[in-house]
Order: C-alpha cells, then sequence, then structure tokens
C-alpha cells in the first residue's frame, strides 16, 4: 500500500480545517466581529466627520487588521497541538512544511480573506471613497496573506511557552510592522486616488518572502514546541 | 569652561545623552559582574551540598536504599 | 585539516577558562579608546559648520546603534549555529547577548531623539530607519520573553534561536532603508564603501568610540557568558576543579 501523495495530505488537511470550523461558526466569527467592533468604535468614540475618518482610515484599518488577525492566530496550533494531531504531522513522514502552509492557507481562508470582504463595509463608514476600493482590496489580500504566514511563526514558536497569548502578540508584531506600514500607506495612496503600485509591490514582496520562508521556520518551531 | 559646558546650546540635548550612555555602559558591567558572581556562589553551593551527602530522596536512590 | 582546535570551543570548560582570561584583554583597551574618544569628541573635534557643538552626540548615538544591530548579528548567528550544529555553547553566547543589545538598542533610540530634536525640531520622526532600531528592540525583548517563558533550556534555547534568525531580516531594512527611501535620517558618511566624507578630526574619536563599544562588548559578552556556562553546566565536575 503507497503512502498518500504530498498533494493528497496537503488536500486532506485543508478540507479537515474548514470541517471543524464549519462546526464552530462561532470561533471564525470572533475576530471578524473584533474586526468591525474596532473600526466602528472610531466613528463613535473619536468624530462623525467623515472627512476627518477618512484622514485616519489607512490607520484605524490595517491596525485593526492586524490585531484581529492575532486573535485569530491562537487557533491556528492550539488546538492541533493539545489532541495529538500536530504531532501526526510531524512524524506523518509527509514534509511539515507543507502540511502547515496548508493549513496557514485554510486559517487565510477563515480569517484573512472573511476580514478583507469586509473592508467595503468598514471602510465606507469611515468615509472611504468606492472608488478606493479596489486598491484596498489588493493591498488587504497580501496584508492579510502575510500576516496569517508570519503569524504561524509565532504560533508555533509559543506552543512551547506558558503564557502563549501576550507573548505571541509581542513576536508577531515586529515582523509585522512592515505589512502594516507598505498596507497603510497604499489605503492612504487608493484614498488620495494616487497610483499604489509602489507599496503593492513590497507587500506582494513581503507576502512572497512569506510564503517561502514563514512555513520554514514554523516548521522548525513545531517540531521544538512539540517535544 | 562654561562654554564646554553649554556646548553652543546645545547642553540640554547632549548632556543627557552622554548620561544615558554612561549609565547604560555602567550598568551593564555591574549587572554582568554580579551575575557572574551569584552563578559562583550558587555552584558553590550545589557542589557543597553534594560532597556533604545530605540525605535526600535522591541521594538515598542514588545508593539504592528504598 | 586539523579541526580539533575548533572543537575546543565546543567544551564548556574550556570556553570559561578561555574567556577569563580574555576578559581583561577586551576590557581595559576598550576603557581606554572610551575615554580617549571622549576627549577627543567632546574636546578636541571642531564644532559642525552646520549643527555647531550638537552634532557630537553622534559619538554616542552612532556606537550604540551599531552595537544594538552588531550584537543581534552576534546573537542570531549564535543561535544560528547553537541550532544547526547543536553546540549549547553556542546557545550560551546568544543568550549571553540579548540584555546588552536591547541596553544599547533603547540608548541608541533616546539618543537620537535627543538629537533629533534640536535638529530636525521633533522627538520621533516614523522614518524607515528609527522605525527599524524600533522594530530591533521589540525583536529582543521577545527573544527575551521567550526564553523566559519555555521552562526547558535546550526547547528555550532553539526556539529563541528560530525567533532571532527569522528577525534577522530586520537587520538590512536598518542598514539599507537610508538609502532606499528618501529618509530625514542622515545617509551613511561613515560605512559608504568609498572615503567617509567626515573631516579626519571628527572621524577619529568616532571610530575610536566605535572600537571601544565592540571591545567592550566583547568583554561584557564575556563575563556573562561564564556566568551562563556556570549555570548551565549544574554538576559537572570540572565545576569543583575551577572555583576551589
Amino acid at each position: 500500500m503507497s503512502a498518500p501523495g504530498v498533494l493528497r495530505a496537503a488536500v486532506w488537511v485543508v478540507q479537515r480545517d474548514l470541517r471543524l470550523a464549519a462546526r464552530r461558526p462561532a470561533q471564525v466569527l470572533q475576530p471578524l466581529a473584533f474586526f468591525a467592533v474596532v473600526t466602528l468604535l472610531f466613528p463613535l468614540g473619536y468624530t462623525p466627520e467623515l472627512a476627518k475618518l477618512r484622514a485616519i482610515a489607512p490607520g484605524v484599518l490595517w491596525v485593526a487588521a492586524l490585531l484581529a488577525s492575532m486573535l485569530a492566530l491562537e487557533s491556528l496550533f492550539r488546538e492541533d497541538a493539545e489532541d495529538g494531531t500536530l504531532e501526526q504531522f510531524v512524524v506523518s513522514g509527509q514534509p511539515l512544511t507543507l502540511l502547515l502552509l496548508a493549513k496557514t492557507a485554510t486559517h487565510w481562508l477563515l480569517t484573512g480573506l472573511p476580514l478583507t470582504l469586509m473592508a467595503p463595509l468598514v471602510g465606507g463608514a469611515l468615509g472611504v471613497p468606492f472608488a478606493a476600493l479596489g486598491g484596498i482590496l489588493s493591498a488587504l489580500v497580501l496584508g492579510t496573506i502575510s500576516l496569517s504566514l508570519i503569524g504561524a511563526v509565532g504560533a508555533g514558536l509559543t506552543l512551547a511557552s506558558r503564557r502563549g497569548g501576550v507573548l505571541l502578540s509581542l513576536l508577531t508584531l515586529p515582523l509585522a510592522v512592515p505589512v502594516l506600514i507598505f498596507g497603510a500607506r497604499a489605503t492612504e495612496l487608493a484614498i488620495a486616488g494616487d497610483s499604489l503600485t509602489a507599496p503593492l509591490y513590497l507587500l506582494g514582496a513581503v507576502a512572497v518572502l512569506g510564503v517561502t520562508l514563514a512555513p520554514l521556520a514554523a516548521a522548525a518551531a513545531v517540531r521544538i514546541g512539540l517535544e | 569652561m562654561s562654554d564646554f559646558f553649554s556646548m553652543g546650546g546645545y547642553a540640554m540635548f547632549l548632556w543627557p545623552a552622554y548620561a544615558v550612555t554612561l549609565l547604560a555602559i555602567v550598568i551593564n558591567v555591574y549587572t554582568a559582574r554580579r551575575d557572574l558572581q551569584q552563578a559562583r556562589a550558587e555552584a558553590r553551593r550545589r557542589l557543597a551540598a553534594s560532597r556533604a551527602g545530605t540525605t535526600d530522596a535522591s541521594d538515598q536512590a542514588l545508593r539504592g536504599q528504598p | 585539516m586539523d579541526w580539533t582546535w575548533l572543537h575546543k570551543f565546543g567544551s564548556p570548560p574550556h570556553v570559561y577558562r578561555l574567556a577569563g582570561l580574555l576578559t581583561p584583554w577586551f576590557a581595559w583597551p576598550a576603557a581606554l579608546l572610551i575615554l580617549g574618544a571622549l576627549y577627543g569628541g567632546l574636546v578636541l573635534a571642531p564644532p559642525d559648520y552646520q549643527q555647531g557643538d550638537g552634532f557630537r552626540i553622534i559619538y554616542v548615538h552612532a556606537p550604540s546603534a551599531w552595537l544594538g544591530v552588531m550584537i543581534y548579528a552576534v546573537m542570531a548567528t549564535a543561535a544560528g549555529v547553537g541550532l544547526i550544529w547543536r553546540m549549547k555553547v553556542a546557545h550560551a553566547v546568544a543568550a549571553s547577548c540579548a540584555g546588552v543589545g536591547a541596553w544599547f538598542t533603547v540608548v541608541s533610540l533616546l539618543t537620537g531623539m535627543l538629537w533629533g530634536k534640536p535638529m530636525w525640531g521633533t522627538y520621533w520622526v516614523w522614518d524607515p530607519r528609527l522605525t527599524a532600531q524600533l522594530i530591533l528592540l521589540f525583536l529582543y525583548l521577545g527573544f527575551m520573553g521567550l526564553r523566559a517563558s519555555i521552562d526547558d533550556t535546550s526547547r528555550a534555547d532553539r526556539a529563541s534561536a528560530v525567533l532571532a534568525l527569522v528577525g534577522v531580516v530586520n537587520l538590512p531594512v536598518i542598514r539599507y532603508s537610508v538609502e532606499w527611501w528618501n529618509s530625514i535620517h542622515q545617509a551613511p558618511s561613515v560605512m559608504k564603501m568609498d572615503r567617509p566624507s567626515m573631516p579626519f578630526d571628527m572621524l577619529a574619536p568616532l571610530l575610536a568610540m566605535l572600537l571601544g563599544f565592540t571591545l567592550y562588548f566583547g568583554a561584557v559578552l564575556l563575563i556573562r557568558l561564564r556566568a551562563e556556562i556556570l549555570r548551565r553546566e549544574r554538576n559537572a565536575s570540572w565545576i569543583r576543579e575551577e572555583l576551589t
């Protein structure tokens, strides 16, 4: 009997995670609700004037997206580590890097992508013009992909530690700052109607770097964390 | 001499900067040496304890006693 | 080729003794260089035609920034060596670097702020190099925090090594950010590959300070390393000979 191919294993991982998420919609919706609440705090607590909100919209959108992503990261590896599934991944003989990439990709489908799709609503509440949405969505897609990948490294590293949550944020934040900066810049340019190719390229570069390197680092981290 | 201390009017920024740096230099040396002292003291204590032959459980286990 | 000399660096007692012997050779030259550079920078160097005496902050700011970045490189390299070749001593070196590195990153940020206020009119600008330095500080804190939160020394070593290596991407950003972006921060004037653009009597104290700080770090590292090795070696027999 031959062992299943890597691709089949990866697909299996994706399907499993999607099925598990379907059983617990609350866990998937929480970060999204958080994102909505944080951004909506600004019109309520700061000012209802759309012009002023538009000025801070880039920063608010991206900080909220970053915080929501970090909230969601807790669920990336923790449960699988606790019930032994992650250990099975490690000893399975399949490349751990690819399995973790599959997990991270699914995680993005369940958090980063919905977050991005919420941007038109949330952006509208912050006075973002309709024309800017295309650019903002592109930036968010690339940015949330990077955030999921960077977060996977942090999530792997904190498996071994006693205080997971806060430390995870401390570890992920420094690496996520470039995404924040480029993303906010792209949003700013989109709102102003200028070309945002420069920050988009940079976001793309970070995402590519992330896809190639982060799963490797995450796999190393998970192996250490599971001992 | 007061010319030197006023540093062309930048004294308010320059001297605190030097002070902060000096502070870091001193603190790092001091804590490093104290760290070494403490580590040596701890190691001596552990050596004294193991040489004196304490009668705790692990020691008994080493000698094959119940 | 006989590699035994290299293998000796894997032996804790050997490194412990070597570190003890070398410390004064780093400490005294460091002290002399720093004191000499202080005199040279504060007294001998002429005032800058643009910044007057205010430029003299460079003699503490630049070496601190250099230390922050260089120590991280040493820390990440040692961590990498420890991770790949499974050398405990290398992990001990990495652990010994973190505190000093974090301190001097803080100093470079503070002295930078004190330099920025009179020169640019503001304590802080979110320009790439300053932001990258702040990220560097968080990387140090994350490294130390991760270590502290994992009880098992070996796992703590390896997990923090992965973190240190991932953070290395930040270093080129710090170094090249002033070239890649039009930044308020000065373009490199010392580390350019061609001749530096500072006049010699301003440059000499700076180079002396840089060297002095580097040797100072060496001395502190050696002291910390000895403490770290003692703690890790627990009840090894060589300790008995060393301490009595």
